[in-house]
């Protein structure tokens, strides 16, 4: 019976809700195969991102900088492309700069003690500060249309986008990694009392550098979608995305102090956000509404668990 | 796994990268440009004008007062051609924020979609799959790649507005006398070209009496367009009058002469909304400006999207087609339509205009 009050149940139900209102709502558009598959591309970038950092946020940590290095990412894609560089070998690049991004960023916390709060706020500029220094307000837009379909048309056969394929292979991986290994036991314990962890011989500060290193690399990831996704490197790209990739880990039910949360309940998260939104403006609900509509939703999501209380709505398990 | 083998499978990792990128790239030279994009399907002039035509209007953003007024116009044109017409868009302008509703706009069936781009490049994915839908697409104010839409409504020439601008200084100051150009930041596209017209124009003989003496640049910054203003009165005692061909740049102008000594003495004109300057028109600080009329904008986009699917026109250079009380369009090179000479806005009719 617990099992069933938690919170993760709770999104799922809700996500059933959307699609039965959003059904009727709209003739049966919203659940079209058409319609599915532009809303996994629009969420494609905040599913992405979400997965790392929801072990960054199981383990105390928080990264606002991603939707920055999704920025520099892009803007690094463009720049390189300017100067003539192959495809094959800036996509790598490009995450790589994104892994170094993030291990900036882990270093700045476990070697200096820094609050990441503290930290990715100043990275958050940093990044997106170098991002335009590489682009400025101009725009690449000359790729290959043989890469850019990648960010546009379906897999062959199917409606489903080719980020949402890499994100279903990420989910997998990430879900074994916080579930199922020693790695996420260790994370979890260092979420609930990063002392006790230490002390019971879990190396803290590793664990949190590598966390941070792949939500950079992740990041970056999210960047080449996005780039290819609009056949448009920008400094801008993703500005203000860190938002919404936090707010969809927080609705996911994984606790801002750490230590508790699912990767499911994020996914579930991001499919409700994705899907509410998707839902609100096919049925013509004003860019108000849908602002007034989000923020409620977030705030229940962070509410109710915590005035049911925790007997009700133990969110994810407590290693 | 201690640090040096992670180190040392990372270098592995990138040389690696390193090499298979080297065996086969896709770099910007090898990249080919893709099919010419054509117009579809033969224009025919006699169809009938259909009705009960569904349209979207993708504005830069949501709650921008300039485009509010370009919708109006939109919807008067639906009411006479009895299309269904709404509004929608994103509450940022950033370069990507409009996919979302375009994608939208392709679920909905909607027949057309009238918008403004933050971007050119890249929402024209996502027009392009709209428009293999059947989707007429119009662009109106800020373009997008000429292949992602059908038409392009430009809201003025450069040539007309420059024009237009050194005619109404010259009336303003009786055909001779010195005067300046308070434009907007030094490298604006639009600026530029505009004052390169204007110079043009006063080489010519019946220009001969004015002489530009400054061109001072305010940065669409009201307090330093305000400032600037200041400064070219103080530096040419003989300045006669300021041509500011944009809206904040004219606005602090107008709000400068209007409590100087100047007032009355200096003629300014430029671009400048309605709105903005009815206080310095009535008072006498500013005699005459222009400005394309927003409403109109819309009003066209519109007219032009109904001629698009009702199988009128297909967007190709030399078609022609009637646009309502607007009268008859032809469409120019790469499918762009202008909307005409700017409007001169005076005391005489300046109460009608809401903007």
């Amino acid at each position: 019976m617990a099992r069933l009050l938690r919170w993760e149940s709770v999104l799922v139900l809700l996500l059933v809700a959307v699609a039965v209102v959003g059904s009727v709502r709209t003739g049966g558009t919203f659940l079209s195969g058409g319609n599915l598959f532009y809303l996994g591309l629009d969420i494609a970038e905040i599913a992405l991102i979400a997965l790392p950092l929801t072990l960054v946020v199981v383990s105390g940590e928080i990264d606002l900088s991603v939707a920055s290095v999704l920025g520099l990412s892009s803007a690094l894609v463009g720049t390189l492309w300017n100067a003539g560089w192959a495809l094959e070998l800036i996509l790598p690049v490009a995450v790589l700069a994104g892994a170094l991004c993030g291990a900036l960023n882990g270093l700045l916390v476990t070697r200096l003690g820094l609050p990441s709060l503290a930290v990715t706020i100043g990275t958050l500029a940093l990044y997106r500060g170098l991002a335009l220094v590489l682009l400025g307000d101009t725009a690449v837009a000359d790729f290959p249309a043989s890469f850019t379909q990648f960010g546009n048309t379906p897999i062959p056969g199917t409606r489903i986008p080719y980020p949402i394929l890499l994100f279903a292979l990420l989910a997998v991986g990430f879900a074994v990694l916080l579930h199922h290994s020693s790695f996420g036991r260790s994370t979890f314990a260092i979420g609930a009392n990063p002392e006790a962890a230490w002390f019971s011989g879990i190396r803290v500060k590793r664990v949190k550098l590598i966390l941070f290193v792949l939500t950079g690399a992740v990041a970056a990831v999210a960047g080449i979608v996005y780039t290819l996704r609009f056949s448009s490197a920008r400094a801008d790209n993703g500005n203000g995305l860190e938002l919404a990739v936090v707010a969809a880990v927080l609705l996911g039910g994984v606790s801002i102090f750490g230590g508790k949360g699912t990767l499911g309940g994020v996914i579930a998260g991001v499919l409700l956000l994705g899907g509410l939104r998707n839902l609100l403006i096919l049925d013509d609900v004003s860019t108000e509404v849908l602002t007034v509509v989000t923020g409620a939703l977030l705030l229940a999501g962070v509410l109710i668990p915590r005035l049911l209380g925790s007997r009700y709505f133990p969110a994810g398990r407590k290693t | 796994m201690n640090a040096s083998t992670v180190t040392r499978r990372g270098v592995a990792v990138l040389g690696m990268a390193l090499l298979l990128a080297s065996c086969s790239g896709t770099t910007k030279d090898s990249a080919g440009q893709g099919p010419a994009p054509q117009a579809t399907g033969a224009a025919n002039p006699a169809a009938p004008v259909k009705t009960g035509l569904k349209m979207t209007f993708l504005p830069k953003q949501v709650n921008n007062p300039y485009f509010t007024v370009v919708q109006q116009g939109g919807e008067k044109a639906a009411g006479e051609l009895q299309a269904e017409f709404k509004a929608t868009g994103p509450s940022d302008a950033s370069a990507s924020s409009q996919v979302t509703y375009i994608n939208t706009a392709a679920q909905q069936r909607q027949d057309a979609l009238i918008m403004a781009a933050n971007d050119e490049n890249a929402v024209a994915p996502a027009l392009k799959t709209a428009r293999q839908q059947g989707m007429k697409v119009v662009t109106l104010d800020s373009d997008v790649a000429t292949d992602a839409r059908d038409v392009f409504i430009n809201q003025a020439d450069s040539r007309d507005i420059a024009v237009k601008q050194v005619e109404l200084i010259s009336q303003a100051v009786g055909g001779s006398g010195e005067i300046a150009i308070l434009s907007a930041t030094a490298n604006a596209t639009n600026q530029n070209t505009w004052i390169e017209i204007m110079k043009q124009e006063l080489a010519k003989p019946e220009h001969a009496g004015l002489k530009l003496v400054e061109i001072a640049y305010g940065n669409d910054d009201d307090q330093v367009s305000f400032q600037k203003t200041q400064g070219l009165l103080q530096a040419h005692p003989q300045l006669k009058g300021i041509v500011s061909p944009t809206t904040v740049g004219l606005a602090a102008a107008g709000r400068y002469l209007s409590s100087s000594e100047y007032k009355g003495k200096v003629a300014l004109t430029g671009l400048g909304t309605p709105n903005q300057m009815r206080a310095y028109v009535k008072d006498g600080t500013v005699g005459s400006f222009a400005l394309w009329e927003p409403n109109k904008l819309g009003y066209l986009g519109v007219q032009a999207a109904t001629a698009l699917a009702s199988g009128r026109i297909t967007g190709a250079p030399g078609e022609k087609f009637t646009a309502g009380e607007l009268g008859e369009y032809t469409i120019g090179a790469e499918g762009e339509v202008v909307l005409g000479p700017p409007t001169v806005f005076d005391a005489a009719n300046i109460d009608r205009f809401d903007f």
